[in-house]
């Protein structure tokens, strides 16, 4: 099989990874999840920096047992590790010499990645004097030059500033589409891994607990922490039928009134902006109504997310600035909220 | 409230100040007799007498050549220190210390043991290969490269340890062995601790007295160096005495000059 296949196992005390990966010739795939999750151990599992069980094929040809420098496998580190005694020319041809080209071809070729990075007048530069974004894209070109079939990317743009991410993560995207081989990628940012990634993979404590496509895991997640990252409300519960229709059954909370026709276990996950609240209890009793303590305003952009504590049930809710002021919200007041049956999405667990 | 941290704290207690004082003094004044009784007006026609010069040729050559061995093999020991966890590493590090403290007479003795024409490896080198190394300028080299080789094997031990491996990691995953990664990653990112125990190592060679006399003698020309000449003129020629250990004084100074962002500027 082309792209890559593998599955890294690590056991070290206290910590334990088993992780299956693949990825297609072309495809990103992002290894998401939050600090201590084993994301870093199985990328340096990937390049041989770390022993691992399991096995890893690269375009069909069996890599487990060879040390990390014959491997073949680019990485791009997170702060980048150009050598700092070399220019970003011969940071880029060092792959190439040490594979044996001579070194006025390998410097030729050189040239060539970094004219491609936009890099050809910083070629003689030395790694200090170039900024952020310059780095990273050296480092970029340093990896791609020895024509990796996997390429691996450990938290690339976590070592930079808000300003320079936003073009260094649209130009990193367009040269990961420019790659032909299989590419994964640590990340503990969504936005970073909605952005450059095909798959996402998602990694608590050494284990995945999702994966899919961007888009299906932002709309469903799975985990707690998932949810968290993609900014929705998430519970899960087991569908009973009463006489006013479905509902869910949440361990430890009150059961939450919706609409499907999907029975078992689900998910249940809602969007903060669909939370209303009010101060007094509102006529007409819609369900899904229930009491509960703010537990922090913080503003986010032009809205305050507002979170709302209730017995087994903590729920995060959008509202407007204006809303703050109208309804007194501050941490301690007790407001009314609710939610509509028909904004909670219900999907099989 | 918040304590001032600095202005004043007090007075310094005398207690404190004045051993301070005689210690600096202590450690000043015998530098300052040398320059004052120094014969500054004779100074150009003693430094080019044939003793005074051979004895200077002397040390230069065989501190350049020890320190040469000692970043030979110096350099390859403090990376196996540092880099390979093979059993009995502490044993090994603890070992490569011992001419530090050990008095020089001693290690020139024990050289004399292995070394000699009748010592272990001596004997062997004899019959062998016709090579005797005691009271040779040869042997001179060998008695300072053994004093000499734990400065710099420390000094490089700890430039290792300090360098961030995660380069020598990025290097592997570029295809680098362990040898192009010595070669083009170890061994530029550690070449200012190289430098540092290479100078340190040279002025402790160029400055070694006891080993090398008892190894090597002192035959002028062959086996006499600066502190060797030092010591016999003494003797008989005090002026010449002073000239020569103005010149090696002259020495240590540009050795701290040449190390003062290193070691004597404190953060």
């Amino acid at each position: 099989m082309s792209g890559l296949d593998a599955r890294i196992v690590v056991h070290r005390p206290g910590f334990a990874l088993d992780l299956a990966l693949t990825a297609a010739p072309g495809e990103v795939v992002a290894l998401l999840g939050p600090n201590g999750a084993g994301k870093s151990t199985a990328l340096r599992a990937l390049a041989g920096l770390v022993p691992s069980g399991g096995h890893l094929c690269v375009d069909g040809a069996d890599l487990s047992a060879l040390p990390a420098d014959r491997r073949g496998i680019g990485m791009v580190f997170q702060d980048y590790l150009l050598f700092p005694h070399l220019s970003a020319l011969d940071n880029v041809a060092f792959g190439l010499r040490c594979r044996g080209a001579r070194k006025a071809a390998a410097r030729r070729e050189a040239t060539g990645w970094l004219d491609r990075m936009g890099l050809a007048a910083h070629a003689a530069s030395r790694p200090r004097a170039l900024s952020g974004g310059q780095a990273q894209r050296v480092a970029l070109a340093r990896a791609l030059a020895v024509r990796p079939g996997l390429l691996l990317l450990d938290e690339p743009l976590s070592a930079l500033d808000a300003h320079t991410r936003l073009e260094v993560r649209a130009a990193l995207r367009r040269h990961l589409d420019g790659f032909a081989g299989a590419a994964v990628l640590v990340t503990h940012d969504p936005l970073d891994a909605m952005v450059l990634a095909d798959r996402l993979v998602v990694l608590e404590a050494g284990r995945v607990v999702q994966e899919g496509a961007p888009a299906e895991v932002a709309r469903r997640p799975r985990t707690g922490y998932v949810a968290r990252l993609v900014g929705l409300n998430l519970f899960r519960g087991r569908v009973e039928v009463r006489e006013h229709g479905p509902v869910a059954v949440v361990q430890d909370g009150p059961s939450i009134d919706i609409a499907t026709s999907l029975r078992g276990e689900v998910f249940l996950s809602f969007s903060p902006a669909s939370v209303a609240l009010y101060r007094t209890r509102p006529d007409g009793s819609p369900r899904n109504l229930w009491r509960a303590t703010v537990g922090g305003v913080e503003p986010q952009g032009d809205r305050v997310r507002v979170r709302l504590d209730a017995p087994g049930r903590t729920v995060a809710a959008d509202v407007t600035p204006a809303a703050v002021a109208d309804l007194g919200l501050v941490t301690g007041s007790e407001v009314w909220t609710s939610v509509k049956a028909t904004e909670i999405q219900v999907y099989p667990a | 409230m918040t304590r001032r941290r600095d202005g004043n704290r007090g007075r310094a207690p005398l207690v404190l100040v004045l051993p301070a004082l005689v210690g600096l003094a202590f450690l000043v004044l015998p530098l300052v007799g040398l320059l004052a009784r120094a014969p500054w007006t004779t100074l150009g026609t003693r430094l080019a007498e044939p003793q005074v010069r051979e004895a200077l040729r002397l040390s230069l050559v065989t501190a350049t050549l020890a320190t040469a061995l000692c970043v030979l093999f110096g350099v390859p020991l403090a990376w196996l220190l540092a880099r390979v966890p093979f059993p009995g590493v502490r044993l090994a590090r603890a070992l490569v210390t011992v001419p530090l403290v050990l008095p020089p007479v001693v290690g020139g003795v024990a050289l004399l043991l292995v070394l000699g024409r009748r010592g272990l490896v001596g004997r062997w080198l004899d019959d062998a290969f016709g090579v005797t190394l005691p009271f040779t300028t040869a042997g001179v080299v060998l008695a300072e490269t053994f004093v000499a080789m734990p400065f710099l094997v420390i000094s490089v031990e700890g430039a290792l340890r300090a360098a961030d491996r995660r380069y020598e990691e990025a290097a592997a995953t570029l295809g680098a062995g362990r040898w192009t990664v010595f070669r083009r990653v170890t061994l530029p990112l550690v070449a200012p601790g190289i430098a540092a125990g290479a100078v340190l190592c040279w002025a402790r060679a160029l400055g070694e007295f006891g080993a090398t006399i008892t190894f090597a003698g002192n035959f002028p020309g062959r086996t006499q160096t600066m502190p060797l000449a030092v010591y016999l003129a003494l003797e008989n020629d005090p002026q010449a005495a002073i000239v020569l250990s103005l010149v090696l004084l002259a020495v240590s100074v540009a050795v701290l000059a040449a190390l003062r962002r290193r070691w004597v500027s404190a953060p």
